[in-house]
């Protein structure tokens, strides 16, 4: 590896590292406004001058390729002098409102005036104002306070994919404005907060909430979609105010999408707090025993055999497995986990999970995507494919509905019957397929949640073999699921072969015929009606359409108060912390079918969660080892069958509002109106 | 002075036909083919033996830079000429796009196919109409007689030239700025390296030349570069186009020999200094962007770029702009500070937040109306831009300044306090 010199001390570095990248190695930080690791580089801050020998003028050593042999000095009055002199250029013309600024506290400009400002402004000009810009109902904007870094503009045109930031005017009048004062029309805005080094883009529903020092930071998991990006929630006593990403190369990046970030105020809002018992026809509160007595008669009465459970998007497994195990113990089999009736092949893990990891998109050459709207689906990983777009000139092809998926791709056909042709070689997209050195193939859940699904699952599989998609080294064949709790589910058996392929008639036959019992585990999203002559126990924290038909609704904590165990879309082991205690009288859900254990013959066999995590892990191996991804697995199924036509609608009719707390979110409420409905 | 035979701009004051026609007469495109014939590799060490150093201002070695074009690249190379010609004073380039289009057309057949370049853009000042329109003739009067186009001059080379039309940004003058705005974006310069000659237009090796440097390959390939090089000075050689402007009585271009005493030119083609050589107050002698020299120095200094880097000047583009003594010399500079906040491109913080706060200072000392530090504040201020910008555009802004302090402190220090006294007073 060649050599650099740095302040003397001569150090190995890789090819294709900057000079401030080769700098970082030994430890030495160079200050940086416009520098970011995700992002092009501007180099237009200038205050990452360093010396180099030979060199009469100061480099910007963030975007000078280190070479060997070279000679850098980072210490020197010079280099000291160019930054103290960029500082003061930068400060002349921001405002002295560190006080009032949201970014107080954790503000790239107010960190490095310390080092590198002066105590007294030599400045006796007016400073300049500059007109704030209307971005949405996320991103507020004081821009006087800009130091065009242009970070902002080139996240949205590189990252999210959207041209709707740029950098006005020229000299002193340059601006970033959206042109034509618009909203930002991206599911990933709300990563420029993050990005801005000074108080310029803040974030609006937080606005003056809190300062940075008093708030409790806790790294969690987010559960708003199947990925399980890395997160830090920040909490103030028993309020989330704010959620950032926290860097996972593996899944998210340093990104995360607006839901995950802004509909945390609906988990202050239309929350259940305690248990409600239905009297004459009303909900009323009541006490832990009294609803826990009367769940036991009414399960007794109703035929405990027939008790039924349903999981939901947020249903951690602990829950799963006690729930599953509470049923059992009842001599019920009736659980299931398809409440919105996507398939998948029993005992096949291939045919659930995304198998590729999520890594993989990055080299992929060619990605099929069948029936998803990976923009809604999953924000972050869209912004993947759309890096692979631009990096590796990935093609792209869509079997679904056209839309705007922030890339070019190429539309083959509204209906799933697109891929009887691809298995007899008569696509368009097969010889793109066939050229690919590394190519995936991306199934989601509007393909595979119709009482085809298992046949579509097979031949899409033929397809992936025949493609060499899949190989004995790589499995390039994707699910992407949707919601957090789904690979879990299956993965400790939540199922039942009876409410197979068409779960809204299965499990209306079912509840008809017994009646039963049914516990809906934070399950929102399921047709009404099929529930009817149910005796229905609610268990979740937020009062949605569901809990209002409920006989018993039983209060249980949401995912920043409890630490629950999830499996994202890879098949990943991750983990949720706890930021608070849980509000009110809610309980775990496991602790609530602990107690229910009691009241029959066969208790459960676990009395904390350490207990019940070692039981899962005992009986369910994958879940020992936490964050690592699991092995890949084998594509082990396929057959053809001729697919019938049908046109792909995909299933998410509006991303800002999905589940119960995005749906009690009124910053969630805003962004639709706003970015949704707004005719542009 | 240089004798008529050697003059290279035959045309420059438009007295005869520019178009096609009057180009033979005056021997342009006479057998390009043979020069063409001996090689890329000899016309660029031809130019290099030539000594011929960029007209743009840089002082570049013309030869050298045309040498940094990669050999097999296996991308397609690009000629671009800068004819993007903003420098407040200069206007040389414009006499030869109007009068003499032709000599810049062979001029980019020959470097270009230096460059192993297919291509050539010619990018124009927006506000260069009728020079535009007069390029746009002959480019279709050269692809006529079939001079450029597919097998340009019946040498076996392809080689088409494209005129654009800028929109009237300084800033776009400089090269990878034009690059960008060539591409259909924003005139920001790029940061270097990669340099143009690796990585320019659409990615693909590029080199950015101005239009006088371009203009006079072919003649000194006809000539030799002998010729070319017995002319002027060592390093400073060949005959170069003086725009002469200000107080003087007859402003004009002149192409001269390099290195002819600024007095000469002066006394000589732009017939002297309005109120005698002793009216003479400071000459800018280079454009715009580099600083003065007082008129000490203008008795003796050659208009050379060596001679007047030893003076802490420039030669720049050659355009002198002569003030004598009837000129506020500090609202003169006010203003060329006032143009540089006008036309930065707002990108890099030192010339954004800078340029406009030199400005400011600088008003305020054509009263006087400062404290006795701002002298020294606004030197520090210049020094903080100076070479830490992502391009030239901030040294052009600092030097004007620096070279008024090194020449008339005195002047603001009496302004100064002559201001301070009437405060008093008041």
């Amino acid at each position: 590896m060649p050599y650099i010199t740095i302040n003397h001390k001569e150090i190995e570095f890789e090819n294709g590292m900057t000079v401030m990248q080769a700098c970082e190695l030994v430890g030495i930080e160079i200050p940086r406004f416009c520098y970011h690791d995700k992002l092009s580089i501007a180099g237009n801050c200038r205050m990452c001058l360093v010396e180099m020998e030979k060199s009469p003028k100061p480099i910007a050593s963030c975007a000078m390729p280190a070479a060997e042999g070279m000679k850098i000095l980072t210490n020197t009055k010079n280099v000291e002098n160019a930054r103290k002199g960029v500082m003061e250029f930068l400060l002349i013309n921001h405002p002295l409102d560190c006080p009032i600024c949201d970014q107080g506290g954790e503000c790239d400009l107010q960190d490095q005036a310390l080092h590198y400002g002066f105590d007294k402004s030599r400045y006796e000009e007016n400073k300049r104002a500059v007109k704030n810009k209307h971005l949405g109902p996320l991103v507020s904007t004081i821009m006087t306070r800009c130091i065009h870094c242009t970070r902002c503009v080139r996240f949205s045109t590189e990252v999210a994919g959207v041209d709707d930031l740029g950098l006005l005017g020229r000299g002193e009048s340059a601006e970033i404005t959206t042109y034509l004062e618009k909203t930002i029309k991206s599911e990933l805005s709300g990563n420029v907060i993050d990005l801005c080094p000074v108080g310029a883009l803040t974030s609006k529903p937080y606005a003056f909430k809190a300062r940075p020092w008093e708030l409790n930071k806790t790294e969690s998991i987010d559960v708003f979609d199947a990925m399980g990006s890395s997160i830090r929630i920040d909490t103030l006593g028993k309020k989330t105010l704010r959620v950032l990403p926290r860097m996972n190369e593996e899944i998210n990046e340093e990104w995360i999408s607006d839901k995950s970030r802004f509909a945390i105020d609906g988990l202050s809002k239309q929350r259940i707090d305690t248990p409600y018992l239905l009297k004459d026809g009303k909900l009323v509160i009541a006490e832990w025993d009294e609803v826990l007595v009367n769940t036991t008669q009414e399960i007794s009465k109703r035929g405990k055999e027939n008790t039924l459970a349903l999981s939901g998007k947020f249903t951690d497994i602990e829950t799963l497995f006690s729930a599953k195990y509470f049923l059992q113990s009842l001599g019920s089999n009736y659980f299931d986990c398809r409440y919105d009736n996507v398939q998948f092949i029993e005992n096949q893990r291939a045919s659930y999970l995304f198998n590729s990891s999520i890594q993989e998109i990055d080299n992929a050459d060619a990605i099929l995507l069948i029936g998803t709207n990976p923009r809604w689906e999953a924000c972050v990983l869209n912004a993947r494919i759309r890096k692979a777009y631009i990096n590796n000139d990935c093609k792209i092809g869509l079997i679904g509905k056209k839309l705007d998926l922030t890339y070019k791709y190429v539309h083959l056909s509204d209906s799933i019957e697109h891929i009887n042709d691809l298995l007899n070689n008569n696509s368009p997209f097969s010889e793109v397929l066939k050229n690919s050195k590394k190519s995936l193939i991306i199934i989601g859940n509007s393909a595979i949640n119709y009482r085809d699904g298992k046949e579509v699952l097979n031949v899409c599989s033929e397809i992936a073999k025949k493609y060499n998609v899949s190989n004995n080294n790589f499995n390039g064949f994707n699910i992407l699921q949707q919601d957090i709790s789904k690979v879990g589910a299956v993965d400790i058996g939540f199922y039942n072969q009876d409410f197979a392929l068409n779960f809204d008639q299965n499990i209306k036959k079912h509840i008809s015929k017994f009646n039963p019992v049914v516990f809906l585990l934070s399950c929102d999203e399921i047709n009404h009606s099929i529930l009817e002559g149910a005796f229905i126990v609610y268990l979740g924290h937020h009062g949605d359409d569901l809990a209002q038909l409920a006989d018993v609704v039983l209060p249980s904590p949401a995912y920043t108060e409890k630490s629950s165990t999830y499996m994202n879309m890879e098949g990943r082991v991750l983990q949720t912390t706890r930021c608070y205690h849980p509000l009110g009288v809610s309980k775990e859900e496991w602790k609530i079918f602990r107690a229910l254990s009691n009241n029959f013959s066969q208790k459960l066999k676990f009395n904390n969660l350490s207990e019940l995590r070692n039981e899962i892990s005992n009986l369910f191996p994958v879940f020992k080892e936490i964050n690592n991804l699991p092995p890949s697995s084998k594509l082990d199924f396929g057959s053809s069958t001729k697919i019938e036509d049908r046109v792909l609608e995909y299933n998410i009719k509006n991303f800002y509002m999905t589940d119960v707390i995005s749906r009690a979110s009124i910053t969630m409420a805003n962004c639709t109106r706003e970015i949704l409905n707004k005719v542009a | 002075m240089l004798k008529k035979e050697d003059k290279i701009f035959k045309n420059l004051y438009g007295h005869n036909d520019w178009n096609l026609k009057g180009a033979l007469d005056r021997g342009i495109w006479e057998n390009t083919k043979n020069i063409l014939d001996k090689g890329s590799d000899y016309i660029v060490e031809e130019i290099k033996k030539s000594e011929l150093r960029g007209r743009g201002g840089a002082g570049f070695p013309a030869g050298l830079k045309w040498s940094f074009m990669p050999k097999d690249s296996g991308k397609p190379h690009y000629l671009v000429v800068n004819a993007d010609e903003s420098e407040p004073g200069t206007c040389k380039d414009r006499e030869i796009m109007r009068n003499d289009p032709h000599l810049l057309l062979e001029g980019c057949l020959v470097a270009g196919f230096a460059m192993r370049a297919h291509d050539c853009y010619i990018y124009i000042r927006g506000e260069y109409y009728k020079e535009s329109s007069n390029l746009q003739k002959a480019i279709e009067e050269a692809y006529e007689a079939k001079l450029i186009g597919p097998n340009a001059s019946g040498t076996g080379w392809d080689f088409n030239i494209y005129l654009h039309r800028g929109a009237g940004a300084y800033i776009c003058g400089e090269e990878t700025a034009l690059l960008e705005s060539l591409e259909g974006k924003k005139g920001l310069p790029r940061l270097k390296p990669p340099f143009p000659a690796a990585v320019g237009l659409y990615g693909c090796p590029t080199t950015v030349t101005n239009v006088e440097t371009v203009a006079v390959a072919p003649t000194i390939l006809r000539r030799g570069s002998k010729w070319f090089a017995n002319l002027g000075n060592p390093n400073n050689t060949g005959t170069k186009i003086f725009s002469i402007s200000g107080h003087v009585n007859n402003p004009c271009n002149v192409e001269e020999v390099m290195g002819i005493p600024l007095k000469e030119l002066i006394e000589i083609h732009a017939g002297g200094v309005i109120g005698g050589w002793d009216n003479l107050l400071a000459v800018i002698p280079g454009g715009a962007s580099v600083p003065l020299i007082p008129k000490s120095i203008c008795d003796t200094v050659k208009m050379d770029f060596d001679s007047l880097i030893k003076v802490q000047s420039g030669l720049g583009t050659a355009a002198v702009i002569v003030m004598n003594k009837s000129t506020d010399i500090v609202e003169a500079i006010t203003r060329l500070s006032h143009f540089f906040k006008h036309e930065n491109c707002g990108q890099c913080t030192p010339c954004r937040e800078g340029t406009g706060w030199m400005y400011r200072i600088m008003k305020k000392m054509i009263l006087g109306n400062i404290d006795s530090k701002g002298i020294d504040q606004l030197l520090n201020v210049t020094k903080q831009i100076e070479g830490h910008t992502i391009c030239a555009l901030g040294d052009a802004a600092a030097w004007p300044i620096q070279g008024l302090m090194r020449h008339f402190r005195p002047e603001i220090e009496r302004r100064i306090s002559e201001f301070n006294k009437k405060r008093k007073v008041a």
